[in-house]
């Protein structure tokens, strides 16, 4: 028996590692003696990651090798060693520590190096590159003694480095020799627009600056002086100036080498040496380096296929160079001939200086082909885009259309996955298809978190995240499964399908709702989306005793409940307006009961501190006074907010407060499957901010514009127009149907934007249901909104009648006492709840019980 | 030990709970159907005194009470938290005695 072939591989990064698991996958790693030497002192590790150290600083978190992979499949691994000679006629490699490995097969993944400019003054203390673990722990040492930091370098990694700097606590500079930012990959417009992001971010970018002296800074550690004479101060420098293969060894052994460097292989990834195979980022195919992850990793495969003898069909040939990051929190993405090299190509370019988004697309001669693309600011058509460039997919008759973005709520011009053939490479990192992900699918991956993990699509850089979720989608959909949209484990409905059974069955109780169509107990989810759904289908009071115990937190009392277990009221106050005696009286209530007043958001007035038993008392006063329940509790109409419009305004158009509080009146006590905002502006100059609401309304002098489905919050949205110049009867009829229309068919805590981008055909088939009554149902949805609106009660109002319910308003059950825990300290001349440490020193604490 | 009656059962709505004083202790006791269960008020997280006021329901076969404030649930049986099994609420033994809820501690 001839003995194991001996398979010796030099550089233990990620394609290094990519090799190995090529190997192991093959299952026949025991046919062979398989030894991996790597310089740095541990195992492979996520490179493309190696930001992220920053956030745990623990080496571990990047590791890339499972548990027991050497051990298992038998691979000897040598870290902290490092090779310094290689005999190609004896077949052996000689490392720094003397020791000898014999090779039948020798697998360079030697990487590369960061290139440091010979500057004088480059080696001085507190000058580092950004390649290792090693390097950050040194940087990371050297910030704590400095107070600004500058990298030489604005490409793709310096502006990384940049960013760790900042993180770090530093005045940060970044210095680039080029005219822009990015100059690999993005065009003089995306270079401008980044430069302006990034100086937003408070980092201080100097372009066209040729770094010629290091010396001794006055205020800093060092001083840069400069080709154009400008100098700057800094404490610590990092170098990132381009790499460099790391062809050392090959030099030494002589094997070919590229012009500038690299070591040369053919589609096998085979060197001038047929023993010797080079892989990763030391290798130069066709004169060309990749310092990419994706086609070091397709070139680990081609390497192991072919050392396997797997067949000559696995050959590398070349890879695409697109790239898409998020850069200091600037999504950046480039495509193919970004720069429009090719001959005939035309380009197309958009900008918006306001929202600060630069997209280009370069396209064929003759108009038919995807070449290239920029992105800056706005990345989310990367996807869409890459396919039609990888995939030669014709482009619709105005490709301008793919970047535009939609104003008038028209689909865009999105290329559905199904569109794509099933070769197409959905993620470039891990080699994956749409045909491999569809299989996936179809052998029981049902989540993106399966397919995750079974294909390893979007597991490196996650630009592909997105688009594998569409392709999951799109097949399960295929293969007719249906994506889990149960609204708990108690009901297998969504939101909708249970409105529907309410309303069809006339079901009226939440123990009705169980015992025909749920199971178990009820939860916290379930129970206040049958509450909110038998609210807006039967508008009973919703404290009468088999709806109580559903209502969500604040509703069950009528009241926001704060971090310490007392309770907000807030009055409504329509529109935002309120009479001097009103404010009067409001202050009065504080005052007596010594709550913390403020001005909401909401144009209106909130009280703390509350506690529950002084609910009913203080409401009892305000609905004296005349004021109503605010519903700020309430998933619910909260405010219709305005501006004071022509009755005051020099510019006002129409009367915008009277407008908000009859909207305010009308819909008030509506409950939805999520708060509804609203909003009324006298004039387009908009002060009242409607285009930020579900519902906002502008004057017009002919009528009122009708905008919908904005919100702020989270995830801010701005209000698409709907309808122009309508009348106040239209724009109430309108709002009617738009209105219960998404409160029968949006799912559980979903605002209006997202419920409406939801509906398939979005704005366009919300304008043919709610305008053209397409679907023939605007007369009922207007008469079921006008009966909520008759069925209108204040439920403070009721409550405060009711002896039965006041006794739920009781902080105990048994007892009249107050909860002896709430305490408060004064701030501002006002209550706020103590903090732990202040109710530990119990100093000049307040208490209500 | 002896038992403590509270209130009636009419007095706490079905499958709600309600806050009750027993010498310096809130307890919070919950009615699910016509049983009854005890925990401590007071909610390990929000450090506020409002468990008495969640959402009473099932997860599983385990009944609980969601805490209003940031919705971890707690086994009305046995008083741990189902989100952080290092966490529980003290519970007390509890009954429905003829119509009256009574606990003991
Ligand atoms: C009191 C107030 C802050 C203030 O002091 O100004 C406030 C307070 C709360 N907001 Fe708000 N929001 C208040 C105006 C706003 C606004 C401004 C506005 O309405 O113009 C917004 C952005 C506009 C919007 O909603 O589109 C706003 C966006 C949110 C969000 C995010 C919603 C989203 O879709 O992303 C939440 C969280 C949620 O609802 O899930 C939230 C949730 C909350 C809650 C209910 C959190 C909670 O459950 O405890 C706070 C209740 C405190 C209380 O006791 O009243 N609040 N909140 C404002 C009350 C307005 C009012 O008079 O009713
Ligand atoms: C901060 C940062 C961010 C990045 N972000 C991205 C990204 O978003 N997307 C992307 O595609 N790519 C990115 N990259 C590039 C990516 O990390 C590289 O393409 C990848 O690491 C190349 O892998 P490799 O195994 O070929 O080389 P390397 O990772 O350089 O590994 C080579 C290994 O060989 C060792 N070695 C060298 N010579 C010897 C010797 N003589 N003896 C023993 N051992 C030796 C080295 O010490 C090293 O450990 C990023 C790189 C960095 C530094
Ligand atoms: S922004 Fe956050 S903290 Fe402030 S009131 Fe709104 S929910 Fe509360
Ligand atoms: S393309 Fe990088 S993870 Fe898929």
């Amino acid at each position: 028996m001839s003995h194991k072939q001996r398979l010796l591989v030099v550089g233990n990064g990620p394609v290094g590692h990519q090799f190995l698991e090529s190997i192991v996958e093959s299952g026949c790693a025991t046919d062979y003696q398989i030894t991996v030497i790597g310089e740095e002192p541990r195992p492979a590790y996520d490179r493309v990651h190696l930001t992220a150290w920053f956030e745990t600083r623990q080496a571990d978190a990047l590791n890339m090798v499972a548990d027991g992979f050497y051990a298992t499949n038998n691979i000897d691994v040598r870290c902290g060693e490092k090779v310094v000679a290689i005999d190609r006629n004896a077949k052996t490699a000689t490392t720094d520590s003397g020791r000898h490995y014999d090779y039948d097969q020798l697998v360079l993944a030697t990487g590369s190096y960061p290139f440091v400019p010979p500057v004088p003054g480059h080696e001085r203390e507190n000058c580092f590159v950004y390649r290792t673990i090693e390097d950050l722990e040194a940087i990371t040492a050297a910030a704590k003694n400095a107070s600004v930091g500058a990298v030489v370098g604005g490409g793709l990694l310096g502006l990384e480095a940049a960013k760790a700097i900042k993180d770090l606590g530093l005045k940060t500079h970044v210095i680039e020799f080029a005219p822009r930012l990015m100059a690999v990959q993005v065009d003089d417009g995306g270079g401008a627009l980044l430069r302006r992001k990034i100086e937003d971010l408070g980092v201080e970018v100097h372009t066209q600056k040729n770094t010629q002296n290091i010396g001794d800074g006055e205020h800093c550690v060092h001083k840069l002086s400069f080709a154009d004479g400008a100098e700057l101060e800094t404490d610590i420098l990092v170098f990132s100036a381009g790499i460099r293969p790391q062809d050392a060894l090959a030099r030494q052994c002589e094997l070919e080498i590229g012009e500038r460097g690299g070591i040369a292989i053919n589609n096998y990834c085979q060197t001038s040496d047929p023993a010797i195979y080079a892989i990763g980022e030391c290798a130069l195919w066709n004169q060309r380096i990749f310092g990419l992850i994706a086609p070091g990793n397709e070139m680990a495969r081609v390497a192991a296929a072919h050392i396997l003898g797997n067949g000559d069909d696995k050959q590398f040939t070349g890879a695409d160079m697109s790239t898409k990051l998020k850069l200091m929190g600037v999504d950046v993405a480039s495509i193919g001939d970004a720069h429009g090299n090719t001959p005939g190509a035309k380009s197309y370019t958009f900008i918006d200086e306001q929202a600060e988004i630069y997209k280009k697309i370069v396209v064929s001669e003759s108009g038919k082909h995807l070449l290239g693309a920029v992105l800056v600011g706005d990345a989310d058509d990367y996807g869409n885009l890459l396919q039609f460039a990888l995939n030669g997919i014709e482009l619709p008759e105005h490709p301008e259309a793919m970047i535009l973005p939609n104003i008038d709520g028209s689909a865009s011009v999105g290329l559905g996955v199904d569109a794509l053939p099933d070769s197409a490479q959905i993620c470039s990192c891990n080699n994956v298809s749409k045909g491999d992900i569809c299989a996936a699918v179809q052998g029981g991956a049902l989540t993106v978190g399966d397919v995750k993990s079974c294909t390893k699509a979007a597991s490196t850089c996650g630009g592909c995240t997105a688009l594998v979720g569409q392709v999951v989608n799109a097949e399960l959909t295929k293969l007719g499964v249906e994506v889990n949209t149960d609204l708990c484990e108690h009901f297998p409905y969504t939101r909708q399908e249970l409105f529907h059974l309410i309303r069809v069955g006339g079901i009226k109780s939440f123990d009705e709702l169980l015992e025909k169509h749920g199971s178990g107990k009820g939860c916290a989810i379930c129970k206040p989306t049958a509450a909110s759904i038998f609210a807006s289908c039967w508008n009973e009071y919703i404290l009468e005793n088999q709806h109580a115990g559903l209502q969500d937190t604040n509703d069950r009392f009528l009241a926001n409940m704060q971090n310490n277990g007392t309770f907000s009221v807030v009055p409504r106050m329509a529109g935002g307006e309120v009479t001097p005696d009103g404010l009067i009286t409001v202050g009065s209530i504080a005052k007596k009961y010594k709550l913390y007043t403020k001005i909401t958001g909401g144009q209106r007035v909130d009280l703390f501190g509350a506690t529950l038993d002084q609910l009913p008392v203080i409401w009892k006063e305000l609905i004296d006074a005349g004021f109503e329940s605010g519903h700020a509790y309430g998933k619910s109409l909260r405010t219709v907010k305005s501006c004071v419009g022509s009755s005051w305004c020099r510019y006002g158009v129409q009367d915008s407060v009277g407008q908000a509080i009859d909207l305010e009146n009308r819909y008030k006590g509506l409950r939805s499957p999520h708060k509804i905002k609203m909003a009324v502006s006298g004039c387009t100059r908009e002060c009242a901010e409607a285009q930020s609401k579900d519902v906002g309304v502008i004057a017009t002098e002919k009528g009122w514009n009708l905008y919908v489905c904005g919100n702020g919050g989270m995830k801010p949205r701005h209000a698409d127009l709907f309808a122009s110049d309508i009348d106040t009867e239209t724009l109430v009829k309108y709002v009617d149907r738009l209105l219960m229309f998404y409160v029968r068919t949006a799912d559980r805590l979903q605002r209006t934007s997202v419920w409406m981008e939801n509906l398939e055909g979005g704005l366009d088939y919300l304008r043919q249901v709610i305008i053209d009554d397409s679907l023939g149902i605007c007369d009922e949805l207007e008469r079921d909104m006008q009966s909520v609106v008759d069925s209108y009660q204040c439920e403070w109002k009721t409550t405060i009648e009711d002896e039965q319910k006041l006794k739920q308003f009781r902080s105990f059950v048994n007892a009249d006492d107050g909860d002896k825990d709430i305490v408060f300290v004064e701030e501002r001349g006002q209550i706020r709840p103590a903090n732990e440490e202040e109710k530990q020193l119990n100093n000049n604490l307040i208490a209500v019980a | 030990m002896s038992w403590t009656t509270v209130c009636t059962l009419d007095d706490i709505l079905p499958n709600a709970g309600a806050a009750a004083l027993v010498g310096d202790t809130q307890l919070a006791v919950f009615r699910v159907d016509d049983r009854i269960f005890a925990l401590d008020n007071h909610c390990p997280f929000s450090r506020a005194n409002v468990l008495a006021r969640g959402i009473v329901g099932s997860v599983g076969d385990t009944l609980v009470v969601a805490s209003p404030l940031y919705k971890q649930h707690f086994s009305l049986e046995a008083g741990h938290c189902l989100e952080d099994d290092s966490i529980s609420v003290r519970r007390f033994p509890a009954r429905n005695e003829n119509g009256l809820v009574q606990v003991q501690l």
